[in-house]
């Protein structure tokens, strides 16, 4: 019991000092997967909206497997990545193994289904009436994906977040493709060491304090985009108006 | 030869295996306003939407302005000189302004043009002023002028308005009413509106296209619709109240008698003798008398008694047992001033020539 009041107070003394360790994972860790998130909308927002507004064959073994893989176990994706990036892999040349580049690539692979199928399903719900107005006011096809995107902008913004919390959460392909390598001090990316993994390491070393102060991080990571999916989810002026 | 907006062939539509619209076939002036009636679920809204190029026919053809809309990138430019109102308002998540400068933002309109268009759009809905309003922030009545105020400023050939006034109060119903036909007026703007309001239809239209289960049995104007029906379905929907199956039994010349259930009507049909038929007559077209031996100069004249009084608004309907239950319109007033009460005896006239006759196979 006293270990863990101890761990408790040790850890808060960390990051009220602003221990550099507990610092520079912290902001490797949001470089990462802020990264990973942004880069994966950028294509995946798109492929969402084409996949909507298009009717083609196996459209729906498409959406069943994106909708599979928000589930996608972590380690699996991992794996998955190693066996690419491992110098006999096939992307072996890139030597991104071990790299924040390479868990940048991982925590892409974990997001990117998720933007995907949340952006189809936001798309989704605008009804037939506002598609059909689009269309009746002379938009071309890309204007009509433009104005969709628009309408639903803010269950699309949520689905990001919703990305950006598993990215930031997970540890499996964090452990795998990046080694949890400690960061030299003064060079950020000379390491491979995120909040998720370090608290696995701390843990199991028995430096409980670390891992805590890393854990109340990571969680207050966690209500920061709660908070804001929240505030994007109730939307700019809330429910309460007569379109709901 | 008349100047069409648009022609329809035969058109008909397929969902999934059933049928929604088929040999569907008219044409519409240019300048005209041309209403839509029918029962909810007939098939007017599919048939806006093809008429708007938003759905393909699976069979028939539409050519608008004499141009065939097969071709896919004709469709799009014709598309484009035409508009249409929901029934339910659709307003985009921003400000009124930039609501109704969508469809001139999609033409690479100039800044200056959609200001100018924006403005003239608010003015022409009477909402001068509500620029800056979010489009969530308004009435259903609101929003409503602020999607025909989108649907006009793109200055479209025809208008397509879908029961556009269905989902609103009185009040908000008559201003949309008011735009449509100055709009019909000031720019000769070719309007096509469904509704399931026949008031609605006479007040707005020149002609009526009646939509029943996917078919179009009868275009004409509301007076001829009203009074000549072509079918007992239409009859019923445009509010006939007596109607009757009979046999005509002679006929003089085009004045024929006909036997319902023993009562011999008298009308004007060419139809011969031994022909089997349905009597219609509007409520309104007849008249009661508290004197069952009394003289009419109606052809049609019988006694009976009242077997109830149904109040509708202003007005009552009473139904007169005379061996058929024929039933009459008053107004509530008249009817209190004759002390009517059911059982009464009483007597109902009706002049031949109110009597419409169509023939059953």
């Amino acid at each position: 019991m006293n270990e863990i009041i101890e761990g408790f107070v040790q850890a808060i003394q960390l990051i009220v000092s602003l221990n550099p360790e507990v610092m520079g994972i912290t902001i490797l860790s949001l470089i990462i997967s802020l990264t990973a998130t942004a880069v994966s909308a950028l294509y995946s927002i798109p492929i969402g909206a084409y996949i909507y507004y298009h009717d083609f064959y196996g459209k729906r073994a498409v959406v069943n497997i994106v909708q599979t893989l928000y589930a996608l176990p972590t380690v699996i994706a991992g794996l998955f990545l190693f066996l690419l990036l491992s110098h006999q892999g096939p992307l072996g040349f890139l030597g991104l193994l071990f790299t924040p580049q390479g868990m940048i690539l991982a925590q892409m692979v974990l997001v990117t289904p998720l933007v995907i199928g949340l952006t189809l399903s936001a798309l989704s719900g605008i009804d037939r009436e506002t598609r059909y107005s689009i269309l009746s006011l002379g938009a071309t096809k890309f204007q009509a994906i433009l104005t969709l995107v628009q309408e639903a902008r803010f269950a699309i913004l949520a689905a990001v977040l919703l990305g950006f919390g598993r990215a930031i959460s997970e540890v499996g392909a964090a452990m795998i493709i990046g080694g949890n390598i400690r960061a030299f001090s003064g060079d950020l990316f000379s390491g491979t060491r995120v909040l998720t993994t370090a608290i696995s390491l701390e843990t199991s070393q028995g430096d409980f304090a670390m891992a805590i102060a890393l854990g109340i991080i990571l969680l207050g990571v966690a209500v920061i985009v709660n908070v804001l999916l929240n505030l994007v989810q109730a939307g700019p002026i809330g429910k309460d108006t007569w379109a709901s | 030869m008349k100047n069409w907006a648009l022609e329809t062939n035969q058109l008909s539509k397929k969902y999934a295996g059933r049928e929604i619209l088929r040999d569907v076939t008219v044409s519409i002036g240019k300048g005209e306003i041309f209403g839509l009636i029918g029962p909810s679920g007939s098939g007017k809204s599919t048939l806006l939407r093809m008429l708007d190029l938003l759905e393909h026919p699976t069979g028939g053809s539409i050519s608008i302005f004499g141009e065939d809309t097969a071709d896919e990138k004709a469709r799009f430019g014709i598309r484009r000189k035409m508009a249409f109102l929901n029934q339910k308002p659709v307003i985009f998540d921003r400000n009124t302004s930039d609501n109704i400068a969508i469809g001139m933002k999609y033409r690479k309109a100039s800044r200056s043009e959609i200001r100018r268009s924006v403005g003239e759009a608010l003015d022409a809905v009477g909402l001068s002023g509500y620029g800056d309003r979010h489009g969530r922030t308004l009435s259903g009545g609101e929003a409503q002028r602020v999607a025909l105020a989108r649907a006009i400023a793109t200055e479209p050939e025809i208008l397509y308005l879908d029961e556009p006034t269905t989902s609103l109060d009185p009040i908000s119903a008559e201003k949309i009413e008011e735009i449509i036909l100055n709009l019909n007026r000031k720019r000769e703007m070719t309007i096509v509106i469904s509704t399931h309001d026949m008031i609605q239809g006479q007040r707005l239209t020149g002609r009526i296209g009646v939509v029943m289960d996917g078919t179009l049995p009868q275009v004409g104007t509301t007076t001829d619709i009203f009074h000549q029906p072509s079918t007992k379905n239409i009859a019923r929907f445009v509010g006939v109240d007596n109607v009757f199956p009979g046999i005509v039994r002679e006929n003089e010349r085009g004045e024929a008698v006909i036997d319902v259930d023993g009562v011999r009507i008298e009308a004007v049909t060419s139809l011969p003798p031994g022909t089997r038929v349905t009597v219609l007559f509007r409520a309104e077209d007849v008249t009661l008398h508290l004197d069952p031996g009394g003289k009419s100069s109606a052809r049609n004249s019988f006694s009976g008694t009242i077997r109830k009084l149904v109040p509708k608004g202003p007005f009552i309907s009473a139904v007169v047992d005379c061996g058929i239950p024929v039933a009459v319109l008053m107004t509530a007033r008249s009817a209190e001033d004759l002390g009517l009460r059911a059982g009464n005896a009483c007597r109902v006239s009706f002049k031949a020539t109110g009597v419409h006759v169509i023939r059953e196979y």
